[in-house]
């Protein structure tokens, strides 16, 4: 169980990205974080990651308080950053090196073939497209066996047809070990395919404004008047935590995400 | 010359392969050679006496008989020998200085001004304090080319290591690793691609700061021979030892691109790709 006890985070330069957020998500649970730029949601995965350290409050692992990277703790972000000097597979088996070989080829090797990547084996990162790319980011996250995955806006930098098409993938790789997932996006549909709760969150300073339970029955049909209805909640809930105060924040929001882009 | 003769040879050897392979080259080979042919030309039917500009003829003799007395092969070695101390010498300071200031922000404050200052300086200016300190011999010539040597490769290291993208270190912190385990299996092969550059940059300099070494009273290399042909009056002596620098410097250039092209397989994918054309 993932337990992230009233934490909050201020930047050196002063911005409150987080106020006193409490969140617990079970084990196997899949929750979505939405909400408007500059709401704290990529702060809120930055410190379940252990990358970044709250400035109050704490998050705990069943019962191991995150304050750096944890074994149990995978992290897929934005952009696949994979690393250009290694293979796929030389990607993918990066967090095994501990291992003995034959044990990580074989993990690296099944792996690769949950993702359908087995013929990329020994192709370099920069050959891949963008999917492809992110697909090893997944297995490279997945092949440690986490217990819980973060995923930062993971499909935001694909087209809508890759993007669909990772979200069903998502879901049957999590079926294989049913790891939790903490999943931040700004698609409101990607929220409901894929969570079973979804936290709808506010921003300046970053809190919790609704909470939305979205147990569908899986697998669930995006044109449904079910699964309609759950983005209609979740739509006016993120209408109304948009507090229309636009300043110097998203602009500077906005320069990060074109940042970000880089792979 | 010769080259142009071979590369027609390997030419018809393989025709499968692609012309513009070998017509790039050959483009590249024709203003000096035409040039050279029309030199020679000229100087045969008595345009020129060619007493101070001598035709390829006259140039290739001087190497024939500086390499059958073995006055060629004791030059090129001294010189050669210079070089690879100097260069070695060189790109250890300079590689460990750079990686130094490039992974500590205080050891920049700390050192990188003071370097940045010296680096100012001209390195021929060192010559005379090189020679009062370390005497006329080897001692300082090789002091001043590693000196050439060291600041292309100091500024690279301490670049690139400052310039790794902090993205590619966050996935490093995620498995968690650290210290040296960060520095090999992230830094370092983030680093290589321009530590190639700048070890290659150090090295055009290395040959540039042999000569004036040489120049400060040497008894022996290609730089005293340069010397000993301005002395002596004899400009094709001059013009052999500047073509001994131009196939030297290429060669032992090329020496570094081959002996580190394994290590930077993965970036092949992208312009210098197996056979694109």
């Amino acid at each position: 169980m993932l337990e992230i006890n009233r934490v909050s985070k201020t930047y050196p330069n002063g911005v409150r990205a987080l106020e006193a957020l409490t969140l617990t998500v079970a084990l196997g649970e899949i929750v979505a974080v939405v909400g408007g730029s500059g709401c704290g949601k990529s702060t809120l995965l930055r410190l379940a990651s252990g990358l970044d350290a709250p400035t109050e409050g704490a998050i705990i692992l069943d019962r191991d308080a995150i304050t750096a990277p944890h074994e149990k703790i995978g992290i897929v972000f934005q952009e696949p950053r994979l690393l250009p000097w290694l293979s796929v597979a030389g990607n993918v088996g990066f967090g095994l090196e501990n291992r003995p070989r034959s044990e990580r080829n074989k993990r690296v090797a099944a792996q690769l073939d949950r993702v359908g990547l087995t013929d990329n084996a020994t192709v370099w990162p920069r050959e891949l497209s963008g999917g492809q790319a992110q697909r090893v980011a997944l297995a490279r996250a997945l092949v440690m066996r986490p217990e819980v995955l973060l995923l930062d806006e993971p499909f935001s930098a694909l087209d809508a047809f890759t993007r669909v098409d990772l979200q069903d993938h998502l879901l049957a790789l999590w079926a294989d070990g049913k790891p939790t997932l903490l999943v931040v996006t700004h698609d409101v549909d990607e929220a409901i395919v894929l969570a079973d709760r979804v936290i709808v969150m506010r921003p300046r300073p970053g809190r919790v404004q609704q909470e939305i339970v979205t147990d569908l029955p899986r697998p669930r049909d995006r044109q449904s008047a079910a699964f309609d209805f759950a983005k209609r909640r979740v739509l006016s809930a993120l209408d109304r935590s948009l507090d229309r105060r636009a300043s110097v924040d998203d602009r500077q929001t906005l320069a990060d995400e074109g940042a970000a882009r880089w792979w | 010359m010769t080259a142009s003769a071979d590369t027609t040879a390997v030419q018809t050897a393989r025709p499968k392969r692609s012309v513009s392979r070998f017509m790039r080259p050959a483009l590249g080979l024709l203003l000096p050679v035409g040039l050279a042919v029309l030199w020679e030309i000229a100087v045969r039917l008595g345009l020129s006496d060619g007493r101070l500009v001598p035709p390829p003829s006259t140039v290739y003799e001087m190497l024939a008989d500086l390499a059958r007395t073995g006055e060629l092969q004791r030059h090129v070695a001294a010189t050669l020998a210079r070089v690879a101390v100097g260069f070695a010498v060189g790109t250890a300071a300079g590689t460990i200085l750079g990686a130094v200031a490039g992974y500590s922000a205080i050891a920049r404050g700390l050192i990188d001004p003071t370097l940045q200052g010296l680096r100012a300086v001209p390195s021929i200016a060192w010559i005379p304090l090189f020679i009062l300190w370390l005497g006329i011999f080897e001692t300082s010539k090789i002091a001043l080319i590693a000196v050439g040597v060291f600041f292309p490769v100091y500024l690279g290291v301490m670049g690139a290591i400052v310039a790794v993208d902090r993205k590619i270190v966050e996935v490093g912190r995620v498995f968690r690793l650290s210290g040296f385990a960060l520095v090999r299996r992230i830094l370092m092969p983030a680093v290589l691609p321009s530590y190639v550059v700048s070890l290659r940059a150090g090295l055009g300099l290395g040959w540039m700061f042999v000569i004036a070494a040489e120049f400060m009273g040497a008894s022996e290399g290609l730089g005293y021979l340069l010397i000993d042909g301005q002395q002596l009056g004899k400009p094709a002596e001059i013009v052999a030892a500047i073509l001994a620098f131009a196939v030297l410097g290429k060669l032992t250039d090329w020496l570094v691109v081959i002996a580190t092209a394994p290590l930077l397989r993965w970036q092949d994918a992208y312009g210098t790709g197996p056979e694109k054309s």
